[in-house]
């Protein structure tokens, strides 16, 4: 039961992360598509520059805990990913600090250099996020110790790749949405019409993924042989997903920002939990042998571990979501070209 | 070179270059506190000029802080597999504890922080940063905690071919880490005073925003006062742990060979590692170790020579580090004794405030001297007396590991230099004229 609780508990952190980091992973890589003038960047970094850290710190809880809940996952997932989970890091750093530093200084070269950091740190973290999770959908060869066996390449498959377009897409969808919701004016125009623009390979990708999911992974072999266990998610993850997808479109043709971002965070929690609630009862599946597969029960921790875990989450994550609702709320105003000295923290 | 050598110098490098600028957010977060607390009671502008100005400074040295700290996170998994598996039962709640705990605090009231200064009213303003400073002190709370574990395991049982929690008490309360953690935190706050009074010094030289800056000398170096007093007796409790929890570190840090009771201390000592020996020992205090070590003059020390040779630790590192520490451990309380003294008056003594300018790595080195006794003197073990480093390390291939080490100290050498760079513009510049 505990092992269940975590595991389910653990595919929301991931959700959460990938919800609340998205947009900002999104509109970092945007930013040289849609923000035209110098004016226009500051407003697009503004519209993120409050929330990305404690975006990220989703990310670190996601990894502490997947640390403490399943250690054995946790020391096999990261070392096969090595590679990529290398990449992402640097692309992090990369990004954290072009947003630090890059309203330290009016020199535009100095600007220019940290506009490209943005850039790379939000794109290829985006893409590699997709590509991970689908390798994790999809199985990866590891033998009876946990020991990696294939290579980079192993990794860069045809079902990966498109997991990391499916991803990146996503996110550059919500970046514009959430664009839409902080902005004004001309810039809001273009950041809907943006999403407008992308809805249509969204849908396309999205769709090629879920069929190529058929075909690639054993979640839908596992949703079918478990129908009872499955019933509950099984209804409301398409409705998650689907309802997310065209809700947004939907609200976008009307304007309505809050709406449509609203639906497009769905459409990611939806995906993701589409694929973790399908792997159980693995965390990551062997590709060599389903006996070499971590599950929930062979890599968790002990029961007290958890326990204690259970509690530390229990009370203190239900702070930190009251305290970032409050700051979402508290700079919930849009930033425009009037405002912009306001904004400014130093 | 192997995936194990690899390895420990990746981990050096990303934890020695994280922990340059972790102390100075640990102390330097507690005094932009205090000074907009100050601004707060008594309305005066200059403490909230003063805010501004440090907090400049403040928010470039924590962006490094927070993008050095992911890398450390992931690493276990990454390098470390085998280390995860053994002991993640135990050591990995620790992790996510303090992510939970601390982490988020810290990374939403910091932009709280940084981008309310118009949008909040003063005194909500100061409660973010007093959430900042709390936050990261609380993390540095946990992440010690781990840390002592690893160097003195505790309430743990070796279960199923792996270390299981049982007492999640003892772990967070054993003396070994309340030692380490003051130690670490006083370190911290010694640093950040002498940073700002070494900067505050800059101005008063150039005779420049004299009343800001002279309140500010007075304010850190009071800080860097009370805690090198506090270390030097603290420090020499944590001497008194190690002798009792690590005998083989102890031994290396004083190069200590022969086992015997009243056990001399000698003043200055040339290691030679090889013959298992001192080339040269000079200045012996009688039965000083045995007394510093047990408080007790005819105790009993082991000397290494009482060790299996594949048990004990790099000697001549440890041994040094711990002279350097020991040596600006007692350098310190001395200048900011001086400087504290003459607080008042302290723009009449220019050579004072450059030799404090000059002297300002030192806190830094006596830091990160520190850390290599903790580390390398806990050798070849990762958890003292569990499970040796050479066990610990994943099972990978090479070349990844060697491309990932170079491209880290690539990027973290460019971070840092843009990192000092900006410092110094900011501190260049001084605080604003006039406020807005
Ligand atoms: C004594 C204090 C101390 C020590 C020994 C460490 N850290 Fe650290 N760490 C901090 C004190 C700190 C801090 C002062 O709390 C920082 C610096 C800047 C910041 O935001 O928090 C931080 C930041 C920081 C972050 C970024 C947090 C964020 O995004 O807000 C991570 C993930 C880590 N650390 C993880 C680690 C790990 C895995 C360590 C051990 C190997 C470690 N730190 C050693
Ligand atoms: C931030 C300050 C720290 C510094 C500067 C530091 C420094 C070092 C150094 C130099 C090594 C390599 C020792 C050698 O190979 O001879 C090392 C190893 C290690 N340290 Fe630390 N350390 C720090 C904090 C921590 C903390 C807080 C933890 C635990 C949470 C930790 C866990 C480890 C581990 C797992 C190793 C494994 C590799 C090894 O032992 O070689 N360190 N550290
Ligand atoms: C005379 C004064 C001092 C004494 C007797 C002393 C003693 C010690 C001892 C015995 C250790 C090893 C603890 C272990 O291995 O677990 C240690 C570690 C350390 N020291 Fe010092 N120290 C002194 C001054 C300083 C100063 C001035 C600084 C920095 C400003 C400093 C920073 C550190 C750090 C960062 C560590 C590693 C963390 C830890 O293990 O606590 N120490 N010190």
């Amino acid at each position: 039961m505990l092992n269940n609780i975590w595991f389910i508990l653990w595919g929301v952190l991931w959700a959460v992360y990938f919800v609340l980091d998205g947009f900002d992973l999104g509109i970092g890589s945007l930013m040289p598509f849609v923000a035209k003038s110098e004016e226009e960047k500051r407003i697009a970094y503004y519209a993120m520059g409050p929330f990305w850290n404690g975006n990220e710190v989703w990310l670190i809880t996601a990894g502490g805990v997947t640390f403490a809940a399943f250690p054995t996952a946790y020391a096999v997932l990261f070392s096969s990913f090595y590679a990529p989970l290398m990449i992402i890091l640097f692309a992090l750093i990369i990004r954290g600090v072009s947003l630090e530093f890059r309203e330290r200084s009016n020199d535009p070269s100095w600007k220019k250099l940290w506009d490209i950091g943005t850039f790379v740190g939000s794109f290829v973290p985006a893409l590699l996020f997709g590509v991970a999770f689908a390798n994790i959908f999809q199985g990866i060869p590891i033998d009876e110790n946990g020991v990696f066996k294939g290579s980079l390449l192993t990794l860069l498959n045809p079902y990966a790749l498109l997991g990391g377009l499916l991803f990146l897409i996503l996110f550059l969808y919500h970046g514009a949405l959430w664009l839409a919701v902080k902005t004004g004016d001309e810039f809001q125009e273009r950041s809907f019409k943006v999403a407008k623009l992308l809805w249509i390979p969204l849908a396309v990708v999205a769709v090629g993924f879920l069929i190529a999911t058929w075909f690639k992974t054993n979640l839908y072999y596992n949703y079918l042989m478990k129908p009872l266990f499955y019933a509950v998610p099984a209804v409301i993850i398409p409705v998650a997903v689907l309802g997310g997808l065209f809700g947004s479109i939907f609200y976008l043709q009307k304007r309505k920002k809050w709406q449509a971002w609203g639906c497009s965070a769905l459409t990611i929690a939806g995906v993701t939990m589409f694929g973790v609630i399908g792997l159980y009862p693995d965390l990551l599946p062997s590709s060599i042998n389903p006996k070499y597969s971590l599950t929930v029960f062979n890599a968790s921790s002990s029961p007290l571990t958890l326990k204690i875990m259970l509690g530390v989450v229990l009370v203190f994550i239900p702070v930190v979501i009251a305290y970032q609702f409050w700051t979402y709320r508290m700079f919930s105003h849009t930033v425009n070209k009037e405002n912009l000295a306001y904004e400014e923290s130093y | 070179m192997d995936v194990l050598l690899l390895s420990r110098l990746q981990f050096a490098a990303a934890t020695f270059f994280h922990f340059i600028f972790v102390p100075l957010t640990l102390g330097l977060s507690l005094l932009l506190a205090i000074m907009e607390t100050k601004y707060v009671r008594t309305g005066d502008e200059t403490y909230r000029q003063m805010a501004r100005f440090w907090g400049k400074i403040f928010l470039v040295n924590f962006a490094v802080g927070v993008v050095t700290g992911i890398t450390l996170e992931f690493q276990f998994g990454t390098n470390w597999a085998r280390y995860s598996k053994y002991v993640g039962d135990v050591f990995g709640s620790l992790l996510a504890i303090e992510a939970s705990v601390a982490f988020f605090l810290e990374s939403t009231f910091i932009a709280v922080w940084a981008f309310g200064w118009k949008r909040l009213s003063p005194k909500a303003h100061a409660v973010s940063i007093w959430l900042v400073a709390l936050a990261s002190n609380i993390s540095a709370y946990w992440i010690l905690t781990a840390n002592a574990w690893m160097q003195n395991p505790v309430g743990y049982v070796i279960r199923g071919g792996r270390a299981e929690l049982a007492n999640f008490w003892d772990i967070i309360s054993q003396s070994f880490a309340i030692h380490e953690i003051v130690h670490t935190l006083s370190a911290a706050y010694i640093l950040s005073g002498f940073f700002v009074a070494a900067i505050s010094g800059y101005y008063l030289l150039k005779k420049q925003h004299m009343d800001l800056f002279k309140r500010s000398f007075a304010i850190g170096i009071s800080m860097a006062l009370i805690f090198s007093l506090v270390e030097v007796v603290q420090g020499h409790i944590n001497g008194s742990e190690v002798a009792k929890y690590q005998p083989t570190k102890l031994a290396a840090m004083e190069s200590f060979w022969e086992t015997r009771d009243h056990a001399p201390q000698y003043l200055f000592i040339i290691p030679d590692e090889k013959n298992e020996r001192n080339k040269i020992e000079l200045g012996k205090l009688p039965s000083m170790l045995s007394m510093l070590a047990y408080h007790n003059p005819a105790a009993t020390v082991k000397g290494l020579k009482d060790f299996p040779k594949d048990e004990r630790p790099p000697v001549t590192i440890t041994f040094g580090a711990f002279r350097l520490m020991i040596g600006l451990g007692f350098l310190f309380p001395v200048i900011a004794f001086w400087g504290w003294i003459k607080r008042k008056t302290i723009e009449e003594h220019p050579r004072f405030l450059k030799i404090l300018l000059y002297i300002l790595p030192l806190p830094y080195l006596a830091i990160a001297a520190g850390w290599t006794v903790a580390e390398v003197g806990r050798q070849p073990w990762v958890v003292y007396g569990l499970v040796k480093t050479k066990d610990a390390v994943s099972i990978i291939d090479k070349t990844q590991v060697m491309i990932s080490l170079a491209g880290l100290v690539l990027l973290y050498s460019v971070i840092g230099l843009i990192a000092a760079y900006l410092i110094v513009k900011f501190i260049k510049q001084g605080p604003e004229s006039t406020t807005t």
